[in-house]
């Protein structure tokens, strides 16, 4: 999977609530405030949609979600 | 843009609609008036395979789209809105063990669930706690491998007849969601009775006192229960309201129009006065409208597309605020043989009523939709 294409793909979702903020790649997503249950469970119907992988039970971990690159690796180790 | 039912989904809602008439719309002033549902009503229920409908064919479910769920949510609210209830509850427990449960989970319910063997039910709300419902004031405490969940929970759907729990508690702080069945010690059942609709709901409320489940009950992890587990919960929960709000209009519809052909005053029927045809006619657009929506919502779920929590959002306001005129307009079509038993109406008045408060009140929608619009705009 191309990486540049997986990024742009999570930036677009995460513009819709980060909109006037330029987040970088390592910022922490829940540290600023906009993370809420509708984001949770965007964040995670979006990636299974966008990048065809099952999130489980197992992959609740919210170091998984916390940065684009947090979720960058995560896409990369389900896909592997 | 292509808009309209296959063939198979044509098919499923006239094979629905002849179960509907046949099973369920005969027993509904009944099951209003004692407050119950009829074994007879439940055990038609299981043998249809409709309890197994939002269930993979994998684990013995019938694994409809969800156009076709609403179909069959919107068709059952047609005949009875506790009838329905029973799918809404049973299928919210059944797609959170689906979503987030084990493995394990998954084999020892989901087969059972399916075939209507065990039925489950969806514990979040409390004495204290409705809309509010991430602060539950339920606890679990991890103790010696097994959690020890203490609180109660208020107005169960199905409560009374249900097997097993998807209970939400407060663990290490955070709201979790755990399975308890109803014959764990510690957990009592009590029935509720007198509600103003949907009478027939069974209604429990439960009573966990020290009551203890092993760890392999914990669904999702500790800490998702409100934003993951029930959130995939009440998405099914709003989508099947609200389909089955339609099906009440529709009901509200069918049973005005004809009461307008056969009813004389003046010497003409009611059909005849414009003023009938008024309401005849914002029922008909208002039903078409929110059928849409929630035809529309259940395509977004079908692809994964994330809006379709928004819109299912939007669906169950729509329908169910809609639903509050029509059903309305219906008993003035009726005069005052709509404020008895026995045409339908004054039941269905009663039980239009609950689907403004239940799995999010029209108000808590309208804060939903109006913020995420405001932040996207």
């Amino acid at each position: 999977m191309k990486v540049e294409g997986l990024e742009e793909k999570l930036r677009a979702f995460l513009a819709k609530f980060y909109k006037n903020h330029d987040l970088t790649n390592d910022e922490d997503i829940f540290a600023l405030g906009f993370f809420n249950s509708l984001f949770a469970m965007q964040l995670i119907m979006t990636i299974e949609r966008e990048f065809s992988i099952t999130v489980t039970s197992k992959d609740l971990d919210p170091d998984n979600f916390r940065s684009i690159n947090a979720i960058k690796s995560f896409i990369a180790s389900k896909s592997a | 843009m292509k808009i309209e039912l296959t063939p198979e989904q044509s098919k499923f809602r006239e094979d629905a609609r002849r179960f509907v008439d046949k099973e369920i719309v005969p027993f509904a002033d009944e099951s209003d008036a004692n407050e119950t549902l009829t074994d007879n009503v439940i055990n038609k229920m299981k043998s249809s395979g409709y309890l197994g409908s939002m269930i993979p064919g994998e684990y013995g479910g019938m694994e409809l789209d969800n156009v076709t769920l609403g179909i069959l949510n919107e068709e059952v609210g047609r005949g009875c809105s506790s009838v329905r209830a029973i799918l809404t509850v049973h299928g919210m427990v059944a797609l959170g063990i689906l979503k987030w449960g084990t493995d394990q989970q998954k084999k020892e319910y989901l087969g059972k669930m399916a075939k209507g063997e065990i039925i489950g039910a969806f514990a979040l709300t409390e004495p204290n706690i409705g809309s509010d419902a991430k602060n539950v004031e339920a606890t679990a405490v991890f103790s010696q491998g097994r959690y020890i969940l203490n609180g109660k929970k208020k107005w169960i759907t199905m409560g009374q007849i249900a097997d097993i729990f998807l209970v939400f508690a407060q663990c290490e702080g955070k709201p979790t969601a755990f399975l308890v069945r109803k014959d764990t010690p510690g957990l009592s059942i009590k029935k509720t009775t007198g509600l103003l609709g949907m009478r027939a709901s069974m209604i429990g409320e439960l009573d966990m006192e020290n009551c203890s489940v092993s760890k392999d009950c914990l669904v999702g992890s500790v800490g998702t229960g409100f934003s993951h587990v029930a959130l995939t919960c009440l998405n099914f929960g709003r989508y099947t309201i609200a389909c089955g709000c339609v099906g009440l209009a529709q009901a509200c519809l069918e049973a005005s129009s004809k009461y307008a052909k056969m009813r004389k005053q003046f010497g003409i029927p009611l059909s005849e006065n414009q003023l009938i045809q008024k309401m005849i006619t914002e029922m008909v657009v208002n039903i078409k409208a929110a059928r849409l929506l929630c035809f529309h919502a259940g395509y977004l779920s079908d692809i994964g597309d994330p809006n379709s929590i928004i819109e299912t959002w939007i669906a169950k306001y729509f329908s169910s605020t809609m639903l509050a005129k029509i059903v309305n307009d219906a008993v003035q079509i009726h005069g005052a043989n709509g404020c008895i038993r026995g045409y339908g109406v004054e039941r269905f008045l009663r039980d239009a009523k609950i689907n403004e408060i239940i799995e999010g009140t029209t108000q808590i929608h309208e804060i939903l939709i109006a913020t995420n619009t405001l932040r996207s705009i």
